[in-house]
């Protein structure tokens, strides 16, 4: 061994000791928030997208001395299976992310506790799905809704298409990519929507219209948005050429907020008229060890403070009616007035056969 | 009767070598999956065995299964056809930049599976380089799976083979032609036998990664192609049909335990008796023209099947006004928009650290169960070095899903502790400690353990003394794997619930489900300090590199 050699395998072996230790050294720090404190601390179990500003979530600390950890526990779908398997035993003291695709599938499955949250005067009825029992808290709004790209409108001197009878027009053929209902949330939302306009027997009539229409289909949004579609900024690198995108009613000003520099106005539009409404619950968790924590987390969700920071955090409509949207969204987002919705336990009911007919309809 | 004691005590040793290694697999991985299993097979406390007949009738299952099946041994085929030649011309011929090449070809292997697909599709896919040339696109088609698994494991067959091949004696082959066989001839008489074990335990493990492949499917499939992995993350994950999930993780199980005891056979085979030397003596650059062209069509390949989808990647994570916002944005939490609660570029240090934590508990794992496996031994300790390979080959999702269900009451109440995810990659990570120390442990000449034994010295001593050094360098290429095997690790990380300490794979994920340019260019920028990192560690393994070649 030359000694060149002979001092790399040194350093080498050293960093690695050296460093093993101070890993160790940091993990352990991550732990003892944990511990402890126990009382003090209340557990937020979450989906992927979950987001807040710290300053907010400081300010939660700062109200009532408790301190929020959060746990992000895969997708919506996963996250809320995950609580499920958990059941009795759970991750965490409080739920949020279950929306009302899922919400039965939760409450069925006797996964939250009932608890009335302050504040619920300001939230509207309409969005209120479990108001008997209060098993769980509305928390946000977000609209699926098919995106277009402007540009490509414009310069074809074409209007955009509004609703979903304008998609299976043959003046949009070939130009919508959808995502598979299967896998993906949006993609589920959107066949939601049609069934919500067409009724239990019409919507595989408009599906079959859709297909001979050239509707396409990848497995996820992803795929769909930041490939497939020409009005995105990573569609547009890929050279997507897709003018017509299942995504959300928010996804425009998005788009503004992560260009550099800043367009003045957002390159994609929404057809109002093919808009699916999700709502988003919170509850508190059978069997969680901080029940006063998450009652008061539960409480924090709906105040103005988590409500006006969520839209820029999370992109979807706060439920309070005193919180106000940020500039961005009243500037680039859609108001979409009437979005199609269906109830929960409908959902439930229907969403595998439907989901089945689907795939054997359109992918095979 | 002197000599008997020893080996009582040695036996004794042996046992208590493998308490640690047995507990941490029992704990961590059979514990779990077979609580999630038995969650799906078990209603009423009654074992329902029928669910498998039910399961496996399923037309749309058999869909699933013959799809597995064929796209693996087709991954194989062409990952030998296209590798075996690169293994020859990196055993046999010397040429500058050989070492960083054989490090560079390794990237791949150790890159989580989002990072992969993005590049494949950066590539081949829509508005990708063969695109914007020629018009051509293989995403959705079976081609950017196959090729994508060929980019994965290019450096399997490489090492595998290659390393084997460059140890033969090729005097051997020299003396059959002086004895008047064509060079088809030797070659085939000499070289192929001797090589043959190695090319089979290459394609098994192959056929072993691609038959498990659920990323890439994932992103470069489409709706149409899925494979038994892909199944069991749709069943548990999005459906919770833990049942018909309970059932395929069983026939996966039982496909993996088969291919890795035709592997461990294969390999015991390996070990005998071939008269090998320094890989130095046999490389030498390359004569005449045909060899040129060989050499030449293998950095081609290299070049346009392993180097171009990283250069792709690379280049897309260079964007805005200097070429460098992506970078800077990741520096920032308010840009990175909110997607984190603190700046990405945080997931560097939190891969770096759970890394380093994996590759201390696979080094003490791996590095114990492979002393005790050391000596060769009964059916029971073979079957147990089989049984550490296990995790490779089991869906990532029933073992994240089985920590969740089995890892609930203290003292082992783990499912918030940041020690979990270390611990999934740790379980990825042993294998290849094994894999790497067993061959090198198994080389040390007997006997001078023997004399230090006799001269008194404690078992303890011995270890320290004879073992240790000879084994220190592939403890170093062990470390250096295990490390840059768990920073790739995507699987079983993404699917524990963690506190908000994101690891870069799942950063890279978490980035490109999110609209806008600046994620996009985040994802790319984050994935490519992935990739320099580690080909960094690799790297720094060539140099090291043991005499005698690991089996991965």
């Amino acid at each position: 061994m030359s000694t060149t050699k002979k001092i790399t395998v040194g350093a080498l072996a050293a960093a690695l000791g050296v460093t093993t230790l101070t890993a160790c050294g940091g993990g352990a720090d991550k732990s003892s928030e944990g511990g402890g404190t126990e009382s003090k601390t209340v557990t937020l179990v979450s989906h992927d997208s979950f987001n807040a500003s710290p300053a907010v979530l400081k300010e939660f600390t700062r109200q009532t001395g408790y301190t929020v950890k959060v746990l992000k526990s895969g997708d919506a779908g996963e996250a809320v299976n995950k609580a499920i398997l958990t059941k009795g035993a759970p991750q965490g003291d409080v739920f949020f992310g279950v929306d009302n695709t899922l919400l039965s599938r939760a409450l069925d499955n006797g996964l939250f506790e009932p608890y009335e949250a302050k504040g619920l005067d300001r939230v509207p009825d309409s969005v209120e799905l479990d108001k008997g029992e209060h098993r769980v808290t509305p928390i946000d709004t977000g609209e699926i809704c098919v995106n277009y790209d402007k540009k490509f409108f414009a310069d074809r001197k074409l209007a955009p298409p509004q609703t979903f009878d304008d998609l299976a027009k043959p003046a949009y053929k070939n130009l919508l990519v959808v995502e598979n209902p299967e896998r993906s949330s949006p993609g589920l939302g959107f066949l939601l929507g049609t069934a919500a306009r067409y009724g239990d027997d019409g919507w595989q009539d408009y599906w079959k219209k859709l297909k001979a229409n050239g509707v396409k289909v990848v497995d996820s949004w992803e795929l769909a948005y930041n490939q497939e579609f020409s009005g995105s900024a990573g569609g547009k690198k890929a050279k997507g050429d897709r003018p017509l995108v299942v995504s959300y009613a928010s996804s425009p000003p998005v788009e503004v907020l992560y260009a550099q520099p800043q367009p003045k106005e957002a390159p994609t539009g929404v057809a109002t008229g093919t808009c699916f409404q999700q709502t988003e619950f919170a509850g508190l968790l059978t069997g969680a060890r901080n029940k006063d924590g998450g009652k008061a987390l539960i409480d924090f969700l709906i105040s103005k403070k988590f409500q006006e920071d969520m839209p820029l955090q999370m992109f979807v409509n706060p439920v309070a009616e005193d919180a106000e949207l940020p500039e961005l969204f009243t500037k680039h987002g859609a108001k979409v007035d009437k979005p199609y919705t269906l109830a929960p336990e409908k959902i439930a009911k229907n969403r595998d056969q439907w989901i089945q007919s689907w795939s054997s309809l359109v992918l095979r | 009767m002197v000599l008997a004691r020893p080996e009582v005590t040695c036996g004794a040793l042996r046992v208590g070598l493998m308490v640690l290694p047995v507990a941490f697999f029992a704990v961590f991985f059979a514990y779990p999956v077979a609580a999630i299993v038995g969650r799906g097979l078990k209603s009423d406390g009654i074992w329902q065995f029928g669910r498998l007949g039910e399961v496996l009738s399923r037309p749309d299952i058999l869909d699933v299964l013959w799809f597995t099946t064929w796209q693996a041994l087709a991954s194989t085929a062409l990952t030998l056809l296209i590798a075996l030649p690169g293994a020859y011309v990196f055993a046999r011929f010397d040429f500058p930049g050989k070492q960083v090449l054989r490090a560079v070809v390794t990237v791949p292997f150790v890159l989580p599976t989002v990072v992969v697909g993005t590049a494949f599709l950066a590539l081949v896919g829509r508005g990708g380089l063969t695109d914007e040339l020629w018009g051509l696109r293989l995403d959705t088609t079976v081609w950017a799976i196959l090729l994508a698994h060929v980019f994965f494991n290019y450096a399997v067959v490489i090492r595998t083979v290659g390393g084997l091949w460059s140890q033969l004696d090729p005097r051997q082959e020299e003396a059959a032609r002086v004895l008047g066989a064509s060079r088809f001839e030797a070659w085939r008489r000499v070289t192929l036998p001797a090589l043959a074990p190695a090319v089979a335990a290459a394609a098994l493990m192959v056929f072993l990664f691609t038959y498990t492949s659920f990323g890439v499917v994932q992103i470069l499939g489409g709706p149409a192609y899925t494979t038994l992995e892909a199944e069991i993350y749709r069943q548990t994950a999005q459906l919770l049909d833990l049942p018909t999930a309970a059932v395929l993780t069983l026939v996966q199980f039982v496909a993996v335990a088969a291919i890795l005891a035709v592997h461990a056979r294969t390999v015991r085979r390996r070990e005998t008796a071939l008269k090998l030397v320094d890989a130095a003596q046999t490389a030498r650059r390359p004569r005449g023209a045909g060899q040129w062209a060989l050499l030449g069509a293998v950095l081609l390949t290299v070049v346009l099947l392993l180097l171009l989808p990283l250069g792709v990647l690379v280049a897309r994570s260079f964007g805005g006004a200097d070429g460098l916002a992506y970078y800077r944005a990741l520096q920032d939490a308010g840009a990175g928009g909110g997607t984190f609660l603190v700046p990405p570029v945080e997931a560097i240090g939190n891969s770096l650290q759970y890394a380093l934590a994996a590759t201390g508990i696979a080094l003490l794992i791996g590095g114990l169960a492979a002393t005790a496996l050391t000596r060769r031994a009964g059916r029971l300790v073979r079957g147990f070095d089989a049984l550490l390979m296990l995790p490779l080959g089991v869906s990532a999702v029933t073992v994240g899903f089985g920590f969740l269900i089995a890892l609930d009451e203290p003292p082992l109440d783990l499912r918030s502790s940041w020690i979990l995810v270390p611990l999934a990659q740790a379980l990825v990570g042993v294998p290849f400690v094994i894999r790497t120390m067993l061959p090198v442990l198994r080389a040390v000449d007997a006997r001078l353990r023997e004399a230090a034994a006799v001269l008194g010295a404690s078992p303890w001593r011995v270890w320290r003394e004879v073992d240790l050094p000879l084994v220190r360098r592939a403890v170093l290429v062990a470390a250096g794997f295990a490390f840059a095997v768990s920073l790739g690790e995507f699987g079983a990380t993404v699917f524990i619930a963690r506190p908000d300490n994101p690891t870069l794979p799942v950063a890279v994920a978490r980035l490109l489900g999110r609209p806008g340019e600046l994620n996009y260019g985040q994802a790319m920028a984050l994935s490519t300090i992935l990739m320099a990192v580690c080909a960094v560690a690799l790297l720094l393994l060539e140099r090291i590199r043991t005499d005698r070649s690991g089996e991965l």
